[in-house]
């Protein structure tokens, strides 16, 4: 292959160099229905799930198709995408911020046809491409990170559970049979790249294991007090160590205070903790980030480890679907899950769900934990 | 015939949703037989590759991507991230695999002209993997090489008028939810106040001159759809201070049963008859809802703007007309000290363009950090260890039982020298005149 310029110079970076130009403004991409009527919507409603119109004081109406889509998209899927909305939507769509795409059309005669062409689009393999839902008392998309796909840190993979995760709560997302929304989203390390920590479910790549320490290159590669400063538990000091005859600077850790989060390799690539054995998924539950009747809310951490089973993740989808089943059977119809295990308590949460509670889902990382101790005789047998 | 064979992978083509595996496999095909014609500008096996690690990785358990590297564009420290695989003799498609950040337009509204431009342009110089979108917001192309950088981000300014978007220790690309382009309960324009932003702060989304990432984002009511209050050091978050609207007929119309609860939204279920004192009246959480005869009252001093009433009768009930936002500060995810919620700052400020008084509040706030926070210590954390109470003092903000839950339960008040009546300077030997030792 030959390279091919697009015209910039590395010998000169800076000449007709643009900067600073930002995002193209939103109004460009605006269908002309949306332009016309934008901040005049008098209300909506849903024609079914994944359909729903909006009326404009004006009078029009915008019929909006939603389909789910992986967050992991080939440029050959952006223009069949595009093609679509084409064809029935004037050349213009829209995505979710949890990774749906919204085919938008001003007439509802549009509506039939635009579904039709959707639901008959599926891979060779037989997954569909654009399942139409996603909406109203039931299971959108997953928000989700990288995973092993392109990240350096990950305690597990994020499409591939994601797609097994899917797989067996696909019926929830082309249904509104739930109390309400329910919310699933998945991190693959606690940095936490998206918001898991306040979803109905979460799913969330663990270490279990401290850092090994690559002695050897670990002055060389990294900056040791950086490493030091790193760790939130302070269980990382600077440390001589002999290798191969010869004194070099290196770090070394206590191992009882890590808590496995891997900040220090974030500074310092010589300290990876990722392993087999080691790595695997924590399972959350009962977050939010509405206000609608109960504050925000953070998820809890109901089951303390599953180890990561590719290619289809079988233990944390089959804990995953218990909970919505349970959820589904027993909430009152509004109730969030987090709101619902409130009302009922989370012993019986535990019991409902069938989930062992074991030590490792009592908090004990600092002052916090004090609080969700029960300092009260109210409990339930 | 595919490069590597990919029997774990394989497994995830079946079953409904779409799958990605299904995907890469075709565009891996499409790349191998477009080879002849287009004059690729990374290595044409680059899908192949990329699905080739990743079988491996399902058979080893642990990522094959080396820790970062420092790549990027000229004069700009974020927007790219440097990607390398631990196998490049195995892999060379994605020996180098490095990631961009395109900042996205606001309600990630797209023409499809634009979208084939970055499709082209995509697939040309780099893998033709993307993240449509990113968790923080952005277009993400997912892998390329370390000369392509420059040539990208050239064709991106010069041909697509298009910036990309922050990483590292910058503000990160804000986003924001779809606001008043298709929803009623929308209390301010969130694709302007984010676009403005986005605009005025471009310095500091591509010059990382902050002690760690600074995340901005924008609902346009407390339903928060793009979870400000959970994940951006400022969210934004739309409210009003005047009463609900209500249609009465309509309200009526929800209770004879001709209107949906909740815009239909449990239609998968036969929930029983709508009852109002049930479903809206009894779960208001701040108890100001009742009905007289046949007419829905609302005590709106005391509401709290929860939303819920109005999720449930979007016809009857709309949004007061004294609107405005809420700003919240400091959400974080776990890392390092515990996740933090957005505590509240700001209880209303009018949202009016050029948003001069929502500046002055972010960059009074950025001072403080920049000054005083340590490195990776993001704005929550800072909060907490300097105080709620030094927030106010540096934002000039006067305190507001709106910013507490409750008020504090122990007394250790940490007294200022200057509130105490005649200051902290005694004579030990004048009290001793009047007590003994």
């Amino acid at each position: 292959m030959a390279f091919i310029s697009s015209g910039y110079d590395p010998k000169e970076p800076m000449k007709d160099r643009i900067t600073d130009i930002g995002p193209r403004k939103y109004d460009e991409f605006y269908p002309p229905v949306i332009a016309k009527n934008k901040g005049k919507w008098l209300y909506h409603e849903y024609v079914k799930p994944g359909v729903f119109y909006h009326v404009a004081e004006s009078g029009d109406k915008v019929y909006t198709v939603r389909v789910g889509g992986a967050r992991i998209m080939s440029t050959l899927m952006i223009r069949e995408i595009c093609e679509i909305a084409d064809k029935h939507c004037g050349g213009y769509v829209r995505w979710t911020t949890r990774n749906n795409i919204e085919f938008m059309v001003d007439d509802e005669k549009k509506v039939d046809p635009l579904i039709k062409d959707l639901e008959s689009r599926k891979f060779k393999a037989g997954s569909y491409k654009f399942p139409v839902g996603g909406t109203g008392a039931g299971i959108t998309n997953i928000v989700h990170t990288q995973g092993w796909i392109h990240c350096h840190t990950p305690a597990t993979d994020a499409s591939g559970p994601v797609k097994a995760t899917m797989d067996v709560l696909f019926e929830d997302f082309k249904n509104n049979r739930l109390p309400a929304k329910l919310r699933v989203s998945l991190a693959c390390c606690l940095n936490m790249c998206g918001a898991v920590h306040c979803s109905d479910i979460a799913i969330l790549g663990y270490h279990r294991k401290p850092p090994m320490i690559d002695h050897e290159y670990l002055d060389k590669m990294c900056e040791i007090p950086l490493a030091i400063a790193a760790c939130p538990t302070a269980a990382i000091k600077p440390a001589k160590v002999e290798v191969g005859g010869q004194k070099v600077n290196s770090v070394a850790i206590n191992y009882d205070r890590c808590m496995f989060c891997g900040n220090c390799y974030t500074m310092c690539p010589a300290l990876p903790l990722a392993d087999k054995e080691g790595d695997g998924i924590v399972i959350m539950a009962g977050g939010k980030v509405s206000n609608r009747i109960s504050p925000p809310k953070f998820s809890k951490v109901v089951v303390a480890f599953i180890p990561n089973e590719p290619p289809r993740w079988p233990q944390t989808t089959a804990v995953i679907k218990k909970i919505v089943e349970v959820y589904a059977a027993n909430a009152r119809k509004y109730e969030r899950l987090g709101e619902w295990a409130e009302r009922i308590g989370w012993e019986r949460f535990f019991e409902k769900c069938e989930l062992p509670f074991t030590h490792h889902l009592i908090d004990d990382f600092r002052d916090p934990a004090y609080y969700t101790w029960r300092q009260t005789t109210q409990f339930k047998f | 015939m595919a490069k590597h064979p990919t029997p774990l992978l394989d497994q995830l083509e079946s079953g409904p949703w779409p799958s990605f595996v299904s995907d890469l496999k075709e565009l891996a095909e499409h790349r191998a037989k477009t080879a002849s014609k287009i004059e690729y500008q990374i290595p044409v096996e680059v899908v192949d590759d990329i699905l080739g690690l990743l079988e491996l990785t399902y058979k080893d358990g642990c990522t094959h991507w080396k820790h970062g590297g420092i790549v990027g564009v000229f004069g700009y420290g974020g927007g790219v991230i440097g990607r390398y695989c631990d196998q490049p003799e195995k892999f060379p498609g994605v020996a180098h695999f490095h990631t961009m950040r395109v900042n996205q337009p606001g309600g990630k509204f797209y023409k499809t002209e634009y979208l084939r431009q970055l499709c082209d342009l995509w697939d040309f110089r780099g893998s033709g993997i993307t993240n449509m979108h990113g968790s923080t917001g952005d277009i993400i192309f997912l892998g390329t090489t370390t000369p392509q950088l420059e040539e990208i981000f050239y064709e991106l300014t010069h041909k697509l008028n298009q910036d990309l978007g922050g990483s590292g220790s910058n503000l990160r690309t804000p986003s924001d939810c779809i606001g008043q382009a298709r929803c009623e309960w929308a209390c301010y324009d969130t694709q302007d106040l984010c676009y403005q932003l986005t605009m005025d702060y471009q310095d500091e989304l591509h010059r990382p001159a902050f002690p760690y990432k600074m995340k901005f984002k924008f609902d346009g009511c407390p339903n928060c759809c793009v979870a400000s209050i959970a994940r951006a050091d400022f969210s934004f978050i739309g409210t009003w201070r005047d009463d609900i609207k209500i249609n009465q007929e309509a309200v009526q119309a929800y209770i004879g049963g001709e209107l949906k609860p909740n815009a239909g939204e449990h239609s998968g279920r036969d929930w029983g008859k709508f009852d109002i004192q049930k479903e809206v009246i009894r779960l208001c959480p701040t108890q100001c809802m009742w009905m007289e005869g046949k007419k829905l009252m609302i005590d709106n001093k005391e509401c709290n703007r929860c939303m819920h009433c109005l999720n449930v009768m979007p016809r009857a009930l709309r949004i007061g007309d004294d609107r405005g936002l809420s700003i919240l500060v400091g959400a974080k995810a776990p890392i390092l000290d515990g996740a933090q919620m957005g505590s509240l700052l700001v209880p209303f400020i009018k949202v009016e363009p050029p948003y001069d008084e929502i500046k002055e509040i972010i960059e009074k706030i950025w001072d403080w950090w920049m000054e005083e926070g340590k490195n990776r210590e993001r704005l929550g954390e800072l909060i907490k260890r300097q105080g709620f109470q030094k927030l106010l003092e540096v934002t000039g903000i006067q305190p507001d039982p709106r910013h507490v839950k409750e008020p504090r339960s122990n007394p250790y008040i940490f007294w200022k020298e200057e509130e105490v009546e005649g200051g902290w300077t005694r004579d030990i030997n004048e009290f001793r005149k009047h007590h003994l030792r």
